[in-house]
């Protein structure tokens, strides 16, 4: 692989564009095609499939064997609330290759000291979601128990394409939460996409067990489950 | 907590990072599967002149014949293409203890 080819490659990835690395096997010539240059690629249909599948594989078309390398955006997790959970979260979440941006406008909260090595942004959650934009490969996690802080993010990731909405809170809690998204014009299949309780139930009490439980959830939403009961 | 889990992509950053400081550098990707291979189609190890690795195509089974190839790679710049399995000698000789077969391609970045 050229260097060049190698840095744009970590380069798009790194801006969250998918991209395609065409590897034609017979002499290993290689070309990285953008996401916005699939549709006019000689290969654009069997490169889009395979971009959608999300996975690299073999493919052959008119007889030559390619290896397509797939890029699809780094999953992520946005939290609302730099608190307890989100501390045991953000180590967590790394060791299983998540990045994680934690909004909290509570500068008491969100210090780099409780949160080292994240991106942490101390605005209100619109706002900082204006700058993220919320995409098919993030989920968003309410953990603040705030409806100041929480129900701004929640609407912003129910009207975009997160592949997750998790809401920290009791039955009670998260009954009154639908009430007011409900009164904001959010319809029950809209609201029905949200999580909670939150997180798996595997009866967790501690901070880290309820992160456990939570990235559980968003693992299994990502990945679906691959075995069915017997 | 500063012991770092290589996924795959950091595989990549890190054969970018290796390649831009000097050191000669080979890329392996597992680009077929069959059966129950331990790491899916895409998974990378990226391995330098010295037989230094960073990622796992295998987890753990076959790795060290991939860097041992890989260091002819860098060494004559040729791809080439590797098969582990159950049915040939070499894994019997490395191992596929779990009874998949992979196909592993090794490229020099340049």
């Amino acid at each position: 692989m050229e260097l060049p080819v190698l840095a744009a490659l970590n380069t798009e990835r790194a801006a969250r564009r998918a991209t395609v690395l065409v590897t034609e096997m017979a002499d290993g010539a290689q070309r990285l095609i953008k996401a916005a240059d699939i549709a006019a690629d000689p290969l654009a249909e069997i490169v889009d499939k395979q971009l959608r599948m999300g996975k690299s594989g073999m493919v052959e078309a008119a007889g030559v064997q390619y290896f397509l390398t797939v890029q699809a955006p780094h999953p992520r997790i946005v939290v609302t609330g730099a608190v307890h959970i989100s501390q045991a979260m953000a180590p967590m979440a790394k060791l299983l290759d998540l990045d994680v941006v934690i909004i909290d406008p509570r500068t008491a909260f969100a210090t780099p000291d409780r949160f080292p090595e994240v991106t942490l942004l101390t605005e209100w959650p619109d706002e900082a979601i204006k700058g993220l934009g919320l995409d098919a490969y993030t989920a968003f996690v309410a953990l603040t128990h705030d409806p100041k802080i929480d129900d701004p993010g929640l609407e912003a990731a129910l009207r975009s394409d997160c592949f997750y909405v998790g809401a920290l809170g009791s039955r009670k809690t998260h009954g009154r939460r639908l009430e007011r998204l409900n009164a904001a014009g959010f319809d029950e299949v809209a609201t029905g996409r949200i999580h909670a309780p939150i997180g798996l139930d595997i009866g967790a009490v501690s901070p880290a067990e309820i992160a456990l439980a939570i990235l559980g959830e968003i693992v299994n939403t990502l990945r679906g489950p691959r075995r069915t009961a017997a | 907590m500063t012991v770092m889990i290589s996924t795959d992509s950091d595989i990549l950053a890190t054969a970018e990072s290796w390649a831009k400081s000097g050191r000669s550098v080979a890329l392996a990707t597992v680009i077929e599967t069959w059966g129950s291979a331990p790491r899916p189609v895409g998974s990378h190890l990226v391995i330098d002149g010295e037989g230094n690795f960073q990622g796992s195509v295998s987890g753990g089974c076959v790795e060290g014949a991939v860097v041992e190839e890989a260091v002819d790679v860098i060494a004559d710049g040729k791809a080439r293409t590797l098969e582990f399995g159950v049915a040939d000698e070499t894994a019997w000789k490395v191992g596929l203890s779990c009874g998949g077969r992979i196909r592993v391609y090794v490229e020099k970045v340049n």
